[in-house]
């Protein structure tokens, strides 16, 4: 109480009144209650602005996208998921209750035996149909094109995953422990790749697109899609690509080419 | 004259009483410097020290206030990609895991759990989020390994930063 009575605009003139003063004491504790927040309030606001050095956030102007260039994929290389399990504290294990968040595919031509690999995930659609079915809007689309799982909001029912044409998401059946700093992860949710945002917010590269460059592929090519001078969108304007299920027509983030 | 129906004035008296006290202690609870066990008969929570210089708020505001403040920061963080700010999880642990646990809700005297357990609230948090700090984050206090903090995450910076301004 003698923090609220200090206030100097709340203090009454001076009462010698026993009761007058009781019931003013009581009205500064009263107005001091009420008033506190609104300082905090407006304290809050100043601090956000001028805060030492969060990152600036995700921006519209930018869409996240990837460039898979199956022509350099090593058949049986699985460095990008052995990068992604360690960013993202993934077990590795490959049962059916556990996340993969990428995983490495070999398609065949049927005809002339011609085999090709490739690294499928999350292909962050600017139409995703896992967005479209989220019952509770936990699944959603990031500003800056990254579909993510808010997994404060999710309730684990699992529609996304059944919606997902590429079957990039999995569901988290066990309790688990000892996650990531950056990456929460917890039982009855669901995930998927998130294009490692906790990375590319502070302005560095998915853990499997270091990877791939690491192992001497370089096969993966991260940059933003609407910046028409960035390396991606050169390629993309300059070599033929492909979408995977384009007939969907979900616009993809993650393109392919060679296949 | 009677004061309330089925009640006699001593007992209200009597209530006003214990009301008056138990407002008090919360008052006293809430405003006092710094948290320690009482020596008192009102048992109270052991709260670790924490690392940094001082905390991002004042520290009664944030007893009431913390977790307004981590919910309004999450969705900026998930939604908006906004890392490392005043408000962040990371921030919160980076000080206050435990020099012994090194996390914030391992053992029951760690400096989440410790309120919770002792206002029986439960936190989810820590079942899907880490409750040590990244790597690198406040594990090196001497001021030799400063210089390969630079390195760490921006979340983490801020720590070291406000450890910085300690003398």
């Amino acid at each position: 109480m003698t923090q609220d009575t200090k206030s100097p605009s709340i203090q009454p003139p001076k009462s010698t009144s026993g009761r007058r003063g009781f019931l003013s004491v009581a009205a500064a504790g009263l107005a001091g209650v009420m008033i506190a927040p609104g300082v905090r309030l407006i304290e809050i606001a100043q601090a956000a602005t001028a805060d030492t050095a969060p990152s600036r956030g995700a921006s519209s102007k930018v869409r996240w996208g990837m460039l898979i260039d199956s022509g350099k994929c090593a058949s049986g290389c699985t460095d990008c998921v052995t990068a992604c399990n360690t960013e993202n504290g993934l077990s590795g294990e490959t049962r059916a209750t556990d996340s993969q968040w990428i995983r490495k595919i070999e398609i065949k031509e049927v005809r002339t035996g011609k085999t090709q690999s490739l690294p499928m995930m999350c292909q962050h659609c600017a139409e995703p149909p896992c967005v479209d079915v989220c019952p509770t809007g936990a699944s959603f689309k990031r500003a800056d094109g990254i579909v993510l799982v808010d997994k404060h909001i999710c309730i684990g029912c699992r529609y996304c995953v059944m919606a997902c044409p590429y079957k990039a998401r999995s569901f988290v059946h066990q309790p688990l422990s000892n996650q990531k700093a950056d990456v929460p992860r917890g039982m009855g949710t669901v995930e998927s790749c998130t294009l490692c945002v906790h990375k590319v917010d502070k302005g560095e590269m998915p853990a499997c697109v270091s990877a791939c460059s690491d192992a001497g592929h370089g096969a993966i090519l991260f940059g933003d899609l609407n910046d028409p001078n960035s390396e991606i969108s050169r390629r993309l304007a300059s070599y033929p690509s492909r979408q995977i299920r384009e007939d969907l027509n979900l616009n993809t983030g993650v393109r392919y080419s060679g296949i | 004259m009677r004061p309330f129906a089925g009640f006699s004035f001593r007992s209200v008296c009597r209530a006003a009483a214990m009301g008056l006290v138990m407002a008090t202690a919360l008052t006293a609870s809430a405003s006092g410097a710094g948290p320690q066990v009482a020596a008192g008969r009102v048992p109270q929570p052991i709260i670790e020290s924490a690392r940094g210089d001082k905390c991002v708020q004042d520290p009664v505001f944030m007893r009431r206030n913390h977790m307004e403040l981590l919910k309004h920061q999450r969705d900026d963080t998930v939604h908006g990609g906004i890392r490392g700010a005043k408000y962040s999880l990371n921030g919160c642990i980076g000080c206050h895991a435990s020099q012994t646990t090194g996390s914030v809700a391992t053992a029951s005297t760690n400096f989440c759990q410790s309120c919770h357990v002792y206002a029986a609230v439960k936190i989810d948090c820590f079942e899907c989020h880490s409750s040590k700090p990244a790597r690198t984050a406040a594990h090196s206090p001497s001021p030799q390994e400063k210089p390969a903090q630079t390195a760490v995450a921006p979340q983490v910076q801020g720590v070291a930063l406000q450890k910085q301004v300690k003398p």
